[in-house]
């Protein structure tokens, strides 16, 4: 009965789901252009029926079938990064459900016992379809979520030159072993490429230090050694001076310094090199 | 296999010093053959620097890594100056994850720097002894 509703009824339906898609598209949503729906809702109606003709509803395979979950898992991705919420991304697919349900009843008549196992039917198809738009629109958020991860990681991690032969790492936010090993890797390679003799870490924006983080810049401080450079740490405020010693992390062997002034003369004196006022 | 096969890394002699320039994976035969190729040649040339250069090393194990540091804790018994050079980031972080810091190891970024971290090394060593000299004579 669904397919011939779908086939006979189909303009009907079509007509009635997109003027209540229109209807509860707010007026001033710029996200998604009339236009744009109402092609999404006939592209989509059109799958479902191509996909019903051939009977690849019931099997869930099959080429139509096919077409009309890449077609959702389009729109649905596409939605997401729109920043649209997960139940106006459903809704689309739930909405029709009502227009549905309406031209079965006009065609079955009195028959109620095959209307009720024809609605079941399709309230399953229809709820099978909402949730794959759900679990892609979830999928994409979670692309999105993961690449800004990465980003802030990369954004977070700016080696500088601060002089011929002097490498700046200012650190912000917390140090874990990921970004331990991020951090490391591109100073490393600076060092290499610049060949900088001193890199200076600085720690201002590191809001603590425990014992994991004062290792994993102690690893950070001999790999530098290792490549051949020397290595200040800056920027040590006294809360994390009193942590650093109460939690008996050996600092000793490490060049450190309250401020990266100070460091940036240390690591100048050590490339015997003076900054000072022009003479009048 | 033949002691006239033995793979080896060749070492140069250059003025006081000894060049180990490292072109091929490190095996550990081949660290071992290194060891006592170059531990009786500085006997032999009595070089007073040597300059090993792991510029080509792209990997290394804890093996490997423990071998550049006894090398050059027996050329410094042997009284030589040594100094590893242009190690890449990749083998300095598997060295640090690997636990082996080589402590007292001299490094250095290049092979220009390494060789002028020799020199002024030697240089001090002659002011040493020239001062030494000097101080007899008075």
């Amino acid at each position: 009965m669904f397919d011939s509703v779908l086939r006979d009824d189909y303009q009907n339906i079509l007509n009635e789901w997109l003027a209540e898609l229109q209807s509860a598209k707010s007026g001033s949503d710029h996200r998604l252009g009339v236009t744009e729906l109402r092609s999404q809702g006939e592209t989509f109606l059109s799958l479902l029926r191509d996909a019903s003709k051939k009977g690849q509803l019931a099997s869930g395979q099959g080429d139509s079938w096919l077409a009309l979950q890449e077609f959702l898992e389009r729109i649905s991705s596409s939605r997401a990064v729109q920043g649209f919420t997960s139940s106006e991304t459903a809704g689309f697919v739930f909405s029709l459900k009502k227009f549905l349900f309406a031209a079965m009843r006009r065609t079955s008549g009195a028959n109620a016992e095959a209307l009720a196992a024809e609605t079941w039917k399709v309230t399953e198809l229809l709820d099978k379809l909402g949730l794959l738009t759900v679990t892609t629109y979830q999928k994409a958020r979670e692309d999105v979520i993961r690449r800004q991860q990465e980003e802030l990681l990369e954004l977070s991690t700016p080696v500088v030159k601060l002089w011929d032969g002097v490498l700046a790492l200012p650190m912000i936010g917390t140090l874990d072993s990921a970004r331990t090993q991020v951090v490391m890797e591109a100073l490393l390679q600076r060092l290499v490429e610049t060949e900088s003799e001193i890199a200076i870490i600085d720690i201002t924006g590191v809001p603590t230090v425990d014992t994991l983080v004062a290792q994993h810049l102690l690893k950070t401080v001999t790999a530098i050694r290792l490549m051949g450079a020397d290595c200040i740490i800056s920027g040590i405020r006294p809360q994390i001076a009193q942590t650093i010693v109460h939690l008996g992390v050996d600092l000793q062997g490490v060049t450190t310094k309250a401020n990266l002034a100070d460091a940036l003369s240390l690591a100048l004196k050590r490339l015997g090199l003076t900054v000072g006022k022009v003479k009048q | 296999m033949s002691m006239g096969n033995v793979e080896r890394i060749a070492i140069l002699r250059m003025g006081p010093f000894l060049l180990v320039t490292i072109q091929v994976d490190m095996h550990d035969q081949l660290a071992l053959t290194l060891q006592d190729d170059l531990t009786a040649k500085i006997e032999k040339t009595g070089a007073k620097g040597v300059l090993i250069d792991i510029s080509a090393l792209d990997m290394v194990d804890s093996f490997i890594g423990r071998m550049i540091g006894n090398i050059s804790s027996m050329s410094r018994i042997l009284d030589a100056h040594t100094v590893v050079v242009g190690m890449k980031p990749a083998v300095a972080i598997t060295l640090v994850e690997l636990g082996i810091t080589l402590a007292g190891v001299r490094t250095a970024l290049t092979v220009e720097r390494g060789m002028n971290i020799l020199r002024a090394a030697i240089a001090d060593q002659t002011d040493q002894l020239e001062a030494d000299d000097a101080d007899r004579e008075e």
